[in-house]
């Protein structure tokens, strides 16, 4: 029997701009796939949404192997966005998703400005897609040094190209990084160029070394650091830019893995969210979080998601 | 289909330098066909290890006192496996199961050879007994580096025609490696087909022997993992389709078991240039 959302009297629905969804619990760019593995263990379309791993324009063999190292309450990963290609991913996966009435947010990648809008613009009409996810903030790009989201120039390019790519009414999210040393300018920049909302946090760039050969424990040597470590930086980025930005839609994550981490997330600012890295642990995991969530929501008597929404942000204790 | 199971374990021997730990199981074992395996997570839901283990499916039970068991085998080296290996009968266990592609069987009543490395050995049991029901001849391999990693010696005297044994210290059966022992036992038996299951350079070597002896190979693959259900891209190697294209296949689901003349054994650990999106320059 595949998990779906235990029934409650808690309002669980969300907003994302216009966008309505059922459940605040969404899939992680990267840690579902395209939706079709977790649909053993879950029914994914009853979840917010599935937020499809990035893909790029060209089929792409991504890194050589180890592409992982376990780390205390998480791990570091460096794939390299192995992924089919946007033609195939658009014939197969996108096609099997609205399907089966799924809503999915597509994550792209690309190498360069024009790929990314290369790739939107292949987007346009495809049935079941509610939004794009700009992923600028990936650390398993080829030229390590240039993470678009590091930079508020470069990353407001990126957004400013795919925007002109696609149609006006689809939302844009960029993903932005934590490493940097002020998201909300990072934040500004992008809204200020044409995203609709922001994905926060993408992955935080680490190293594990292998103490036995004294080398790096990834093909790739760093990697993006993901899991419950870095809960607390991801809470203080959506909390930052929520202050920033007080009315941009925010999907947060970063290392949720259950009811409570998820209520974090929403109290600093967060309209949804999203569930990565716990997947691998717990494949279950989206369904299971949405009701932690509405069972803790319940015992405080809380009726409505919407109510704790940036509830971190009061003034008035 | 796969679940997610919130056992118990039932119990947990040792045997030589490893631990067989039986779990309940509930369906896992209705579903299961042999080189399953199933993928343990290590410690409760506040775990600081969130990354599951994944074993092989050394035996299933579904229909004991406790309804549907597995058994894997444990060979303890690092946190995680070291956790499983010190479980008490008793104690909760969470598994997703059965996972993985099984091991293809012959259409045919050929006769086959099994060959396992240490625990390795764990999936060929079962497949021996699938082999067996098929009315295909069974010749064991059981290969290690010192008598106590040897895995499964009665068991496999008993499912089979011939059991040979090789160490690399000569402590049991023939000083040397399985695969020195390999030719023989494909001449003497006729084998149409090798199954085996056991470290990388061990599968590289017993499928070139096979290829060398015009049989099939299949090669069951231990890649480390994260998640071990296809999503997270973790344990891929390069493997030659149909079409002739290599590609980065996810050991998990597309896998464990490969055909061994269609795995790129001395480049696992990189990207052949040919390989299906490849990078032009530098790296991904």
């Amino acid at each position: 029997m595949k998990r779906v959302p235990k029934r409650t009297t808690v309002d669980m629905s969300t907003k994302l701009g216009r966008l309505e969804f059922s459940s605040p619990v969404f899939t992680a760019s990267g840690c579902a796939a395209a939706g079709k593995e977790l649909d053993q263990f879950i029914d994914i379309t009853t979840i917010g949404a599935v937020v499809t791993k990035s893909v790029m324009l060209n089929p792409r063999s991504g890194r050589a192997t180890p592409r992982m190292a376990e780390t205390p309450s998480g791990m570091l990963n460096g794939i390299g966005l192995q992924g089919p290609g946007i033609d195939d991913f658009i014939q197969n996966d996108l096609s099997w998703l609205s399907q089966k009435g799924a809503k999915t947010i597509v994550s792209i990648a690309g190498n360069n400005v024009e790929e990314f809008g290369k790739v939107a613009d292949k987007l346009r009409d495809i049935p079941g897609v509610v939004a794009i996810e700009v992923n600028i903030s990936c650390p398993n790009v080829e030229n390590r040094g240039q993470v678009f989201a590091c930079d508020p120039y470069a990353a407001a390019d990126v957004i400013n190209n795919v925007r002109r790519n696609v149609s006006a009414s689809i939302p844009l999210f960029a993903k932005l990084s934590p490493d940097v040393t002020d998201i909300t300018e990072i934040a500004k920049s992008v809204v200020k160029a044409g995203a609709d909302g922001l994905s926060v946090i993408n992955t935080l760039l680490g190293m594990v070394i292998d103490t036995d050969t004294l080398l790096p424990k990834l093909s790739g040597k760093t990697g993006g650091l993901s899991g419950p470590a870095i809960r607390p930086v991801a809470v203080r980025c959506v909390y930052q830019i929520r202050k920033a930005l007080p009315n941009i839609p925010i999907i947060g994550m970063g290392g949720i893995r259950n009811g409570r981490d998820a209520i974090e997330f929403f109290a600093a600012g967060a309209n949804a969210i999203s569930v990565g890295t716990t997947v691998f642990n717990d494949p279950e995991a989206c369904v299971r979080i949405h009701d932690e969530t509405a069972e803790i929501l319940q015992e405080k008597g809380i009726r409505s998601l919407s109510e704790i929404i940036s509830a971190a942000h009061r003034e008035d204790l | 289909m796969p679940i997610v199971h919130k056992g118990t374990v039932v119990d947990v021997k040792k045997v030589g330098s490893y631990f067989v730990l039986t779990a309940t199981a509930a369906d896992i074992p209705k579903d299961f066909k042999p080189g399953n395996f199933v993928a343990v997570a290590i410690g409760d839901e506040r775990s600081s290890l969130i990354l599951r283990r994944a074993f092989s499916i050394y035996q299933v039970n579904d229909r004991g006192v406790y309804g549907g068991t597995v058994d894997i085998v444990v060979s303890p080296h690092g946190p995680g496996t070291d956790y499983i290996a010190n479980l008490k009968r008793n104690d909760p266990i969470n598994l997703v199961g059965p996972l993985g592609k099984p091991f293809s069987l012959p259409k045919e009543p050929v006769p086959c050879v099994l060959v396992g490395g240490g625990y390795g050995a764990a999936p060929l049991f079962t497949l021996a007994e699938a082999l067996t029901a098929r009315g295909c001849r069974v010749d064991f391999i059981l290969g290690a580096s010192t008598q106590e990693k040897l895995f499964g010696m009665l068991e496999a005297r008993r499912i089979s025609t011939t059991l040979s044994v090789t160490t690399d210290d000569g402590t049991s059966g023939v000083m040397g490696r399985v695969t020195d022992v390999l030719p023989d036992v494909i001449k003497k038996s006729g084998a149409a087909v090798v199954y085996a299951c056991g470290p990388m350079q061990m599968l590289k070597a017993v499928s070139e022997v096979a290829t060398l002896h015009g049989i099939v190979s299949q090669t069951s693959v231990e890649e480390s993992m994260a998640c071990g259900i296809g999503v997270c891209m973790t344990c891929v190697m390069p493997i030659i389709g149909e079409d002739g294209v290599t590609r980065m296949l996810r050991s998990c689901v597309d896998g464990p078991a490969f055909r061994g003349d269609k795995v790129r054994w001395d480049e696992v650990g990189t990207i052949p240039a040919d390989t299906w999106g490849a990078p032009e320059i530098g790296g991904h």
